[in-house]
């Protein structure tokens, strides 16, 4: 099995410890390919560990990082329900991160950690909202294209085979999908509506199409971890799989919007039986994601300034908690 | 279902399956202004579904002081909106934006109703109004300031408004008490969010102490206005549409008194500002907050979103 290669036992353990180490790996092993569930005290592989701290971490920070761009227009939506509706999904990315760090802690890195790592700028996030939402219409594109994508990816991961990861990630599906539904919403009544607003609605499309196509992350040949994350139950389905099923979605639900994909070379390979894109710009990706985006340093700031003026407010809690348990210990 | 929720269920309504028929975007018909069911909480759009079939319409009074408790909700929304991705903690981040979105939702209700007096609709009063036009009270518009300024005016809103919503649920006016009756629940917890932080932040290091005690400063001379009387509130409370405000601040004084007791926090010694936001007089902040927040729909006047 994959994951084997990538274990290396240590010399310098005793021969239980070593026996106890294959006993896991036995353990772990039998798990995976009955498809069922690694829980946090079960024995995993470091690298398996690894790997899903990584991706549960990347995840949560996104979810946080990703509030900003939408964050930006609460005070500005143009109706009060759509103000109510926006302020509820941002709430809602809050309560994903939540959940996500929950689960990365199982795996053994503390929330205050990841947040120090994050801010820092030593930890990833998804690279789409290092784009700016400069019109309404963005938080239609996003709730469609980029929380479309996001389902894409998420719905295969509510089966991972790391239990905490998979069971948030049921919750995450059911109120992403009201996010979609949401952003479609704000696109469908711009396009209906005047010349101005369907011209807004068809320029967010236009910008924000692509970097939802790469939110899959690289094309299969170009992505070194996939193989790894597929044979450990983690992933399902490859980048460029779910990237196409994606392109499918978008094809039809964009005439229903009555707009259009800015991408003549969308088409239905009857062949291979799949919907293939035209291209898309690696580099600009690969240049976000090195931190040349046009908000990197802006969305990671933002987060540095919240974390840093609440210090105040955590010690505050902490110390108010330590006053409270030493006069119920004296009482 | 708590024991809470049935204290103001109203005799003879409690069909709780018309919250299976409640999830549609737009009033359904189902959900009544005049009667809350549980499960399925009053909204804006059923408000005005009841307006558009001609079965509520306020008086021109009514309309009045449903304007000026819809424009409170309404400013303060959009100075906690801002908190949203700005908080001391996610929990805060979560926090913070309930209560901004439940401040919204009463502001919608009570703004949909108003409108039904003039023909306006809770976005033509949000976003086609100007400064003078607006009702709100000063303490709404102040600004978020650090966390601790934002927990002190949170404290003084919530014990206002939870007294201030307790009484109109016995209004004549069926609307303006089926929505207080939904609100008073919500602010019932935005009472205990926020007495929790001043106990916290008053008792947890000397630094926190120091700034929720400025904090308390900067929003006190604002708490007066809340309970001054005038001819409008005189006119609704001798019809039992409403109460005098000022018979809400004995309660108002016990309440936060007891929090500030056990926080050991002094009323702050400020004078008390003038106010006037109930006649259309407001501080240097509204201006801005209304440029924010109206720029877009402005610019697409009849555009519908």
């Amino acid at each position: 099995m994959a994951s084997q290669n990538l274990q290396s036992v240590p010399a310098e353990l005793s021969p239980e410890e070593q026996e106890r180490e294959a006993a896991g790996q036995a353990y772990f092993d039998r798990i995976i390919s009955e498809d069922s569930r690694i829980e946090p005290r079960d024995w995993m592989p470091a690298a398996y560990r690894k790997t899903l701290l990584r991706q549960i971490s990347q995840h949560a920070h996104s979810e946080i990082i990703g509030m900003q761009p939408e964050a930006n227009w609460i005070t500005r939506a143009p109706s009060l329900k759509r103000k109510s509706i926006l302020m509820a999904k941002v709430q809602d990315e809050a309560g994903h991160g939540l959940y996500l760090y929950s689960a990365a802690e199982t795996l053994g890195q503390s929330r205050d950690q990841m947040m120090e790592d994050l801010i820092a700028g030593k930890a990833r996030y998804s690279s789409i909202f290092n784009y700016p939402t400069i019109s309404w219409a963005d938080m239609g594109a996003i709730g469609w294209l980029v929380d479309g994508a996001a389902i894409c990816n998420q719905v295969p991961l509510c089966r991972a085979s790391y239990g905490p990861y998979g069971r948030a990630m049921v919750r995450i599906c059911k109120e992403e999908s009201f996010h979609q539904r949401q952003g479609f919403e704000i696109l469908l009544e711009l396009a209906n509506g005047t010349p101005a607003q369907k011209q807004m609605a068809q320029d967010a499309v236009n910008r924000w199409y692509a970097p939802s196509l790469m939110m899959f992350g690289p094309p299969d040949d170009d992505s070194p971890n996939s193989k790894q994350s597929m044979a450990w139950n983690i992933k399902r389905f490859s980048n460029d799989e779910l990237r196409s099923r994606f392109v499918g979605m978008m094809v039809e639900q964009v005439r229903v919007l009555g707009l259009t994909l800015p991408d003549k070379d969308v088409r239905f390979n009857e062949e291979t039986k799949k919907w293939e894109h035209g291209p898309l710009d690696w580099n600009e990706f690969k240049e976000v994601l090195a931190g040349r985006g046009p908000c990197n340093s802006q969305r990671v700031e933002r987060r540095r300034e919240a974390h840093e003026n609440g210090a105040w407010v955590r010690e505050a809690a902490v110390a108010y908690a330590r006053k409270q348990a030493q006069k119920e210990h004296a009482a | 279902m708590t024991t809470k929720d049935t204290d103001f269920a109203i005799e003879g309504h409690g069909d709780i399956s018309v919250g299976v028929h409640g999830a549609g975007a737009s009033g359904d018909g189902s959900a009544s202004a005049t009667r809350i069911t549980p499960g399925n909480a009053l909204r804006p759009e059923d408000i005005a579904l009841e307006i558009s079939r001609g079965q509520v319409k306020p008086s021109e009074d009514v309309a009045e002081f449903a304007l000026r408790i819809g424009d409170d909700g309404l400013i303060l929304a959009q100075r906690l909106g801002h908190w949203i991705s700005r908080a001391p903690e996610l929990e805060e981040d979560i926090a913070l934006g309930n209560i901004a979105l439940d401040q919204l939702g009463h502001a919608r209700s009570f703004l949909t109703y108003a409108g039904a007096a003039w023909g306006k609709s809770e976005d033509d009063l949000a976003y086609f109004r100007r400064e003078h036009e607006f009702r709100s009270a000063h303490l709404f518009e102040q600004p978020n300031g650090d966390f601790a300024v934002t927990i002190a005016r949170q404290f003084i809103v919530s014990f206002y408004q939870y007294e201030l919503y307790t009484k109109l649920m016995e209004s004549t006016d069926a609307t303006l008490a089926a929505i207080s009756a939904k609100a008073v629940k919500e602010v019932d917890y935005h009472r205990d969010h926020s007495a929790q932080w001043v106990l916290r932040l008053a008792g947890g290091t000397e630094e926190s102490r120091e700034r929720i005690i400025q904090g308390f400063k900067l929003v006190w001379p604002y708490v007066d206005e809340l309970f001054e009387d005038d001819e409008l509130t005189t006119r609704l409370a001798e019809a039992s549409v409403a109460v005098q405000p000022s018979s809400l601040r004995a309660e108002f004084d016990r309440l936060t008194g007891e929090i500030m007791a056990e926080a050991e926090l002094e009323i702050p010694g400020v004078p008390q500002s003038l106010g006037g936001g109930r006649r259309g007089k407001h501080s240097e902040f509204l201006g801005y907050i209304l440029a924010e927040m109206q720029v877009l729909a402005r610019e697409h006047p009849g555009a519908s979103w």
